[in-house]
């Protein structure tokens, strides 16, 4: 039987239509056509812009009659399209009264909010035609994409360790050898470093469509273009950058995303979304019409009594999130990534402002949080939150979690940086850290999980960066120094950045050596920033936001000229793999549970099972390997000591069951390659009484 | 540019090989305008035979629709346990494909002489 509804039942300049389905929203391929359908609450009439691809001018312009309305949506059905070759976008006409909120004109085509695939920016870089009618142009997704037999793999939270990268940084540098450098295709290139690296999930910065020439000025200093390199500033939410694919070009960019989640989950990695659902590329008064401002700002948007936008994400304006049509566009939007893109999590920039009401008060139970925590689509998925915004809401260890959020652990980061540089009542702080900051998490039920633990981040100095400058040097960024964090809780171990002081230098390698060490043996879920492992500069600045050059890529030279930390970090990484004792699924009880005669964790410090608390810059623990996973799985004993003292110290170590003896895995103190050792053939430690640790140092032992 | 389809007559020389492998030349570019042609002629040779050989030597484009086109070729052929082997792919092509996604399910060779090979059959091209 054949529907009856491949035929056209209007026409219009040639154009043959028919009334649309309104649901879903955007652009969808139907039998002999594409429904087109749209929302807003304010427009008093609205009209399908059609182009051929590339061109200047539209190839027709379709206005929605009355009756294709229903509600305050607009639907239709445009048949006998060659929807390759076509971008679309609207004309809507509405009141232009900014002070009730309403932005509408119309002389500008805007982008459909649910544009799956988004035209203008084809190739990272190119200067866009500045007199465009329409820079980003919505275009129409096949969403056929054959996947055979994958799917999101739902590596279990504690288990996860976490690579933040950037697309293009990642291969972007001549160094990388890869045939397409700074695409999705190149990292799919590199999937044997990640895998060797061992990692198992990445964590890409947005790859939602941004314009890299948004607010695009040259550097007073050089004259280099500075960009909007990061892409923090969401043009479109459904869309991948097509600047990051290869086949940009050619707008294959849907395929080539996809090909590399699926490339990446066969070999066992995850991959992650870092979004930005708080604000969009539009700015404030004074930003474009790309496609909200021109629809429906007044819904869009949180505005002031006054209209004006607020801008509680220091980016010029907020996406209002729980205003119940944004929510269902956020929800539509990752049920879209995770059922279309297997995309197996999510890490909300600001995510604090999700929990923000129509007026930016923080709500107790965010209705959007709620919503997502239970979707049924993303019910396996990773949130994330990075759980404070630029309007002053802070919320670590408080975040509305419904049960599923876990947590950018700022907290963490502070303290493990100031215990690593030995600054005075660290030491309380830092075993907060190494137990999956249960000081935060505990009494709220949340597992050790919930902590995304990180010491560097995208934003901020990068590991060689923490422990080379006191200082940030962000003059580069064309603001006098003026952006960036001033609270970075860095050492530079005795000269400020570069220098050719061999003791300095030694200390710097040892401090990044402490700082991995600390990382990969606290429960929770490591992060690591994408060339740290080997050592990458960005030279003091902790805001490189603006720059498509070297102060961002990842010079894969790093990798002969640090080798040897890239090894002692890949063997933290293995360690940490090797030994489920270090990935608790529940927080510490602090007692045996499992007739072992040893608790799961017991605190020691120079002297065994005295833990000096007074201490500001020794501190050791034991965990019992009997007690591993809960009890579940049977592991070593691990010990770790750290001693963040200028000074060397003796640490007595406790005594293992009968017929165990300590081994050395790692000793920072110690030169490479005696850093740290081969899982399995750690050599046997001489005095199993005690041990000698150098000064700023850490070492620790497998108890076997 | 027009696209053109043609069936390369052969002559199966090995005693006892199954009747079921069709060459296919293709010639021009495959775009959103062609490719529905090009699927229309070749998806009935497809269902029909269950080894094909598309000879590509003489497409120098492919767009997303056609890349398309030769995946629904691929399923069809597989639904019989059958498999599609690609001829002479143009390297910029080969590129796009490999970046896509597209070249993970294909058999690729460079001459039909070796695409015949690789479906371990012996034939003798007709003109």
């Amino acid at each position: 039987m054949e529907r009856i509804d491949i035929h056209p039942t209007h026409t219009y300049e040639g154009f043959k239509l028919r009334r649309g389905k309104p649901f879903p929203f955007g652009a969808t391929i139907v039998p002999g056509g594409v429904n087109f359908s749209i929302f807003s609450s304010h427009a008093k009439s609205c009209a399908l812009v059609l182009f051929k691809k590339g061109m200047p001018e539209p190839m027709g312009e379709i206005p929605f009659p009355d009756e294709f309305r229903i509600g305050n949506v607009f639907s239709m059905t445009v048949f006998d399209l060659d929807y390759e070759n076509i971008e679309y976008g609207y004309r809507m006409d509405g009141p232009f009264d900014p002070k009730a909120g309403h932005w509408f004109d119309p002389q500008k085509i805007l982008m459909d909010p649910y544009a799956k695939v988004i035209g203008g920016r084809d190739v990272w870089g190119v200067t866009p035609d500045w007199s465009d009618i329409y820079h980003h142009r919505s275009r129409i997704s096949l969403d056929d994409f054959d996947w055979e037999d994958d799917r999101p793999l739902e590596i279990a939270p504690e288990d996860l360790i976490v690579y933040e990268m950037h697309v293009r940084s990642f291969t972007k540098h001549e160094s990388s050898g890869v045939k397409h450098p700074g695409t999705f295709a190149g990292i799919r290139q590199k999937i044997d470093y990640l895998k060797d690296l061992g990692v198992n999930c990445v964590e890409l910065m947005p790859v939602y469509e941004f314009d890299e020439f948004e607010n695009s000025r040259p550097n007073p200093q050089t004259g280099e273009l500075l960009v909007n390199y990061w892409g923090y500033s969401t043009v479109g939410f459904f869309a991948p950058k097509a600047g990051y694919a290869a086949t940009g070009k050619l707008g294959m960019q849907v395929d080539e995303f996809k090909t590399l989640v699926k490339e990446l989950h066969k070999n066992g990695i995850e991959v992650m979304l870092d979004v930005v659902f708080n604000h969009t590329a539009e700015g404030n008064e004074h930003g474009p019409y790309i496609s909200f401002r021109g629809i429906d700002n007044k819904t869009y948007y949180m505005l002031t009594p006054e209209g004006y936008y607020y801008n509680f994400s220091g980016c010029g304006n907020t996406l209002n999130c729980n205003n119940p049509i944004v929510r269902n566009i956020v929800l539509d939007c990752l049920r879209y990534w995770a059922a279309e893109y297997h995309i197996d999590g999510f890490r909300f920039d600001l995510a604090s402002i999700l929990g923000r009401d129509p007026w930016g008060a923080p709500l107790a139970n965010p209705p959007l949080l709620e919503t997502l925590a239970f979707d049924p689509i993303l019910a396996k998925c990773k949130l994330i939150a990075e759980a404070w915004d630029a309007g002053g809401l802070y919320q670590v260890g408080s975040f509305p979690a419904f049960g599923r959020w876990a947590e950018w652990n700022g907290k963490y980061r502070d303290g493990i940086r100031k215990f690593l540089k030995g600054e005075p009542g660290s030491a309380g702080d830092m075993a907060q850290c190494l137990q999956g900051s249960p000081n935060l998490y505990e009494w709220s039920g949340r597992a050790p999980a919930t902590s995304i633990n990180f010491i560097t981040a995208h934003d901020g100095f990068t590991l060689a960066d923490l422990v080379s400058y006191n200082d940030k040097h962000n003059e580069a960024n064309g603001e006098n120094n003026n952006d960036g964090s001033n609270d970075n809780d860095s050492w530079n171990c005795g000269a400020e950045g570069w220098t050719d002081n061999p003791g300095i230098n030694a200390l710097r390698q040892r401090q990044m050596r402490n700082a991995m060490a600390m990382l990969f043996l606290s429960q929770g879920v490591p992060m690591i920033l994408m060339g740290d492992e080997v050592g990458r500069s960005q030279n003091g600045n902790n805001n490189t936001y603006c720059h498509d050059n070297e102060l961002n890529w990842l010079n894969w030279n790093l990798l002969q000229t640090n080798a040897s930390l890239f090894r002692f970090v890949k063997h933290c990484i293995h360690f940490r793999h090797a030994h489920p004792v270090l990935r608790n699924h529940w927080h510490f009880q602090n007692r045996d549970y499992a007739n072992s005669g040893y608790a799961d964790i017991t605190w020691h410090g120079k002297q065994a099972w005295n833990a000096d608390w007074s201490s500001d810059n020794t501190l050791a623990f034991m965990l019992c390997g009997k007690h591993a996973k809960g009890g579940t799985v049977e592991d070593n004993f691990l010990y770790v000591a750290m001693n963040m003292h200028w000074e060397t110290n003796w640490f007595e170590i406790p005594s293992l069951p009968a017929g165990m003896q300590w081994h050395v895995s790692i000793n920072t103190g110690a030169s490479a390659p005696e850093d740290c050792w081969e899982i399995g053939k750690e050599p046997i430690l001489d005095n199993q009484q005690g041990i000698l640790l150098g000064d700023r140092s850490l070492v620790v032992l497998v108890g076997k | 540019m027009e696209i053109t389809i043609k069936k390369i007559p052969i002559t199966l020389l090995e005693p006892g090989t199954d009747d079921d492998l069709a060459i296919v030349e293709l010639v021009g570019n495959i775009d959103g305008s062609t490719a529905s042609k090009v699927q229309a002629q070749v998806l009935p040779i497809a269902e029909t035979n269950s080894r094909v050989i598309l000879d590509m030597t003489q497409v120098p484009y492919m767009s997303s629709a056609g890349l398309r086109m030769l995946l629904s070729v691929y399923r069809q052929v597989l639904a019989k346990e059958g498999q599609v082997v690609l001829v002479g792919l143009a390297e910029e092509l080969q590129d796009t494909m490999s970046v896509t996604g597209f070249l993970d399910f294909f058999t690729t060779c460079a001459t039909i002489d070796e695409g015949c090979t690789a479906l371990s059959v012996k034939v003798q091209v007709l003109s």
